[in-house]
């Protein structure tokens, strides 16, 4: 046999018999799932980190909150993902709460965690907006929220959208362990088609491909959206 | 003049220190319907310090300002609200640059005082039209030059229909062409009446507009005297040093 046929065998061993590039379609759908919905956990949780944050810098008000804020940050930047993952999935849920929802657990971890850099953009944001908007905004009158929400969310979002993309870019692919709690993403999958067919390259090698071109495809998106952003500025 | 009744800011014993740097010390002063006060002196004199305590962008470290009969340093004052009767012009312009000139002018106006959109638009146009820039209302900010930007600044803080106006050194940040422009903008403003701080360098501004001219140094007001007798007879031997090194 020629290498051809035998990359080609390996490709039907691996993907046409019995179905089994259903494993990777099921797993893009649930990796896409659990995606989305960290993507909006995160994004609640990073600006109202950042919110009380910022707020606390500058009035010293939300002492409380602002400490909780800081133990987060701390916790979730500073340990791994995985083990936030199953700390999640089998002390916070399973053994605190009786639940046992794979796909809550996984949502709930990479949410909260890539919240907590989120907050960083979102601060980092609200910063790069210079003092003088802020003082213009309350000269006329606004109070400090109205000054907050009309004058400087919007420019420091904007300053801010191409960065908050990138970590989503990271997000998905940082939930590609979320096997460890044997939810079957993407990249579990494809372990799994390995662990039948004993041929690691083909099932590896789609997967990667495919991550790959979901970024590819956002990094694009990004680009253009930064240059569009650009053109509205001068 | 003198009359209380015609006294629209009161400063009473008013003192600002950053920390151990005691920057105003014990500053009063009136401030009077109709006045055009220009506040000069070298830099670190405590000018713009002065300046920013009237509408509180700098909370006062001891003393009472009083705005229309009104203590709005005391803690219960509703800041937001006397603001909006305060106009005030930095001198790096501070436009919103994600707005457009319009929406910069009618933000206000439709959020704090419920102008409907038309009698905001109409407004801002209106008021546009007078500094000549009512064909440039729907630019961005930065498509703007620099004294068109401050000419527009002076127009959104008068769009809100403010009592009194308070510029930070309107022209420092602005080409030595574009100066005239906007000091042209704050002369009709004077000659409308208009009660006007101005923190400023501009001395020839100072001797021609103001009725008033106020010489901080050190955190102390030195002297203060109508513009003729200020430049001609100065009294004390910091305004005559001041003056004889910048005129």
């Amino acid at each position: 046999m020629t290498w051809w046929q035998n990359l080609v065998e390996d490709f039907v061993t691996n993907f046409v018999v019995d179905n089994r590039w259903k494993f990777l379609t099921d797993g893009l759908a649930v990796t896409l799932k659990v995606t989305a919905f960290s993507v909006v956990v995160g994004l609640l949780m990073g600006f109202l980190v950042a919110v009380v944050r910022t707020v606390h810098e500058e009035t010293g008000r939300f002492k409380i909150l602002n400490a909780i804020a800081g133990a987060y940050l701390t916790f979730f930047r500073g340990t791994p993902v995985v083990v936030q993952l199953m700390l999640i999935y089998f002390v916070v849920l399973g053994q605190w709460m009786g639940v046992t929802n794979k796909m809550l657990a996984a949502v709930l971890a990479f949410g909260i965690n890539s919240g907590a850099y989120q907050a960083e953009i979102f601060r980092a944001g609200i910063q790069s907006v210079p003092r003088g908007q802020f003082e213009a905004g309350r000269s006329l009158g606004f109070s400090y929220t109205q000054t907050m929400v009309t004058i400087i969310m919007p420019q420091a979002l904007k300053n801010i959208l191409p960065t908050l993309c990138n970590e989503f870019i990271t997000l998905l692919k940082e939930t590609s362990v979320a096997g460890y709690i044997a939810l079957q993403d993407l990249t579990k999958g494809g372990d799994i088609i390995r662990s039948r067919t004993y041929s690691a390259f083909m099932p590896l090698i789609a997967v990667a491909l495919i991550y790959l071109i979901m970024v590819l495809v956002l990094t694009y998106l990004i680009r253009r959206l930064e240059r569009r952003l650009k053109r509205s500025e001068r | 003049m003198s009359d209380n009744s015609n006294v629209i800011i009161k400063v009473e014993n008013l003192v600002k220190a950053f920390g151990d740097n005691v920057v105003l010390n014990d500053i009063s002063t009136n401030i009077y319907k109709g006045d055009v006060v220009c506040v000069i002196g070298p830099s670190g004199s405590g000018k713009s310090t002065f300046l920013r305590c009237l509408n509180l962008l700098e909370k006062p470290t001891g003393g009472h300002i009083y705005f229309e009969g009104n203590d709005i340093t005391d803690k219960r004052a509703d800041v937001d609200k006397h603001r909006q009767k305060m106009g005030m012009v930095f001198q790096q312009f501070n436009l919103f640059p994600h707005m457009t000139i319009l929406r910069n002018l009618t933000v206000a106006p439709m959020k704090l005082q419920g102008k409907s959109k038309e009698e905001a638009e109409a407004y801002a146009m209106e008021m546009l039209g007078k500094v000549g820039l009512a064909d440039r209302s729907d630019s961005y900010p930065s498509q703007l030059s620099g004294g068109q930007q401050q000419r527009v600044a002076i127009v959104r803080a008068l769009c809100m229909k403010p009592d009194v106006m308070l510029f930070d050194e309107p022209t420092s940040a602005l080409d030595p062409e574009m100066v005239g422009e906007v000091l042209n903008v704050m002369r009709s403003l004077a000659e409308q009446r208009m009660t006007m701080v101005v923190v400023t360098h501009e001395m020839g501004f100072a001797r021609e507009v103001s009725s008033r001219i106020m010489f901080l140094d050190g955190g102390d007001f030195v002297e203060e005297n109508e513009p003729r007798e200020f430049f001609t007879n100065p009294k004390s031997d910091r305004l005559k040093s001041f003056l004889s090194k910048v005129l």
